[in-house]
């Protein structure tokens, strides 16, 4: 197992207005590791996902990426969502550019690729998501699972150290939620860093490292997946889990 | 009414003159939209700034220019500004379009920007592109797209509202229609070229826009 931190949140807090949707939340993510985020709709799950590259900002706590604490207000925020790679639940893929000109926009305009150097890497990620035969096209002529395997190519184009995903198989009908997944085993074969918010317990089960668990703003449980699916320890885990594995 | 083929001899016989006019009137127009895109991009940026100060300056400045006649503003640049310093009739009239279209021009761009999705400029931003950049190459180009139909209501509204340069004595289309209409104690013989003459521009304006259209719709094939 590996030992490198690569996240680190200590007693983190986020509210919106009077809301509270992240109470005292700690939590490390090691090199490689795989932590699959569930819980309920509102449990905060997917704030806390959007903390970590500070598309929210936390209230207090900390949070450290790679052994670097980030301070939003003093710390380049832009250096650090290089190293971290986000896919959304709804793909956010540009519509006015084409695959293949949405995974060079960001290492051509932001690390100052050499844009031949970039469409070459681009396409070898489309090879690697399956799609090399669709770099021309716009992103209107994808289905779903295309589009959300582009997005997972144009955030690997920034060659991140930690992979983000927010539900990302949620907007997807459900013969296209496969090929999504089977991207992102792939991804974590690879031993990539990666936090996944999401439904699918079957991926969760066989993929993640570790599962936590997440009610109300908390963290209840956490654990590897075998400890988690068959010995939860947690009243509101097995009342969870019934609920899940019912639908 | 004038007969049909005397209106076809006038429009024959004047066609020299009228071209000249609708140069003038053609040249007012662009200059006047190009800089109301211009005026009318920073305004719909101090708009969305976040900053109630910037917020509060486009406000004011909408305000003023939608809550007066063009007219009005026309003859503040020629006569006020004349006072301070002496403005070529031209850019009289071209900057008071320029102010006047920009403030609608703003609200057109403020509205198509808010209506990309917010995950757009998320997107842009959790690839560490800075919010200049995403708002320059994500933002803009979708909602310039989006902004067209309006702009090109706006583009022929101000093509029209040119005739106004007419008050400050500006050669444009309409002020050579009612001059040589009265000299000839024939205006309506003249009214009517002159329609014909806007009708060409419009249908001209009409034109480029919708190709415009037609080459960002690419996206969407």
């Amino acid at each position: 197992m590996n030992t490198k931190e690569m996240i680190k949140i200590s007693q983190l807090n986020k509210s919106f207005g009077d809301l509270h949707v992240l109470k005292n939340i700690d939590m490390t993510v090691y090199e490689s590791d795989v932590v699959c985020l569930i819980g309920s709709s509102g449990s905060g799950k997917s704030t806390l996902l959007r903390c970590l590259n500070f598309l929210e900002r936390k209230d207090s706590g900390n949070i450290i990426i790679e052994g670097n604490e980030v301070n939003p207000r003093t710390d380049d925020l832009n250096k650090i969502r290089e190293k971290v790679g986000m896919v959304f639940q709804n793909f956010n893929l540009f519509p006015h550019k084409t695959v293949l000109e949405n995974i060079i926009e960001a290492p051509v305009m932001v690390k100052g690729v050499d844009k031949e150097k970039a469409i070459i890497k681009a396409k070898q990620l489309l090879k690697k998501v399956g799609l090399e035969d669709k770099s021309d096209v716009y992103p209107s002529k994808l289905s779903g699972g295309q589009k959300q395997r582009v997005a997972i190519a144009r955030a690997l184009a920034m060659e991140p150290d930690i992979m983000l995903f927010d539900e990302p198989t949620s907007a997807l009908d459900p013969e296209l939620v496969g090929e999504v997944l089977t991207t992102m085993k792939d991804l974590a074969e690879e031993g990539m860093t990666m936090v996944v918010v999401t439904h699918e317990m079957g991926f969760a089960k066989e993929v993640a490292d570790w599962i936590v668990y997440m009610h109300d703003g908390k963290i209840i449980e956490r654990g590897t997946p075998e400890q988690f699916f068959n010995q939860p320890k947690e009243e509101r885990t097995r009342e969870f889990l019934t609920a899940t594995m019912l639908k | 009414m004038p007969s049909f083929s005397h209106f076809f001899q006038i429009l024959i016989e004047t066609k020299g003159v009228f071209f000249k006019a609708m140069l003038l009137t053609l040249e007012l127009t662009v200059v006047s939209i190009l800089l109301g895109i211009i005026i009318g991009l920073v305004f719909a940026l101090l708009k969305i700034s976040n900053i109630k100060i910037l917020e509060l300056i486009s406000d004011i400045y909408v305000y003023l220019v939608r809550g007066t006649p063009l007219i009005v503003q026309i003859f503040i640049l020629y006569f006020g500004i004349s006072g301070i310093f002496l403005l070529p009739d031209f850019w009289a009239a071209s900057l008071a379009l320029a102010l006047h279209n920009g403030a609608y021009i703003s609200e057109i761009l403020r509205g198509a920007i808010q209506s990309v999705d917010n995950g757009q400029f998320e997107a842009g931003r959790s690839l560490g592109m800075t919010k200049t950049l995403t708002l320059r190459r994500i933002i803009l180009p979708q909602a310039f797209r989006r902004a067209l139909p309006p702009l090109g209501n706006q583009f022929i509204i101000s093509l029209k509202d040119s005739s106004l340069a007419a008050f400050i004595s500006m050669n444009e289309l309409f002020n050579v229609a009612t001059t040589l209409g009265s000299n000839n104690f024939d205006e309506m013989t003249y009214l009517l070229i002159v329609a014909v003459y806007y009708l060409l521009l419009v249908a001209l304006m009409t034109f480029v826009v919708n190709r415009t259209e037609l080459k960002l719709a690419v996206s969407d094939r």
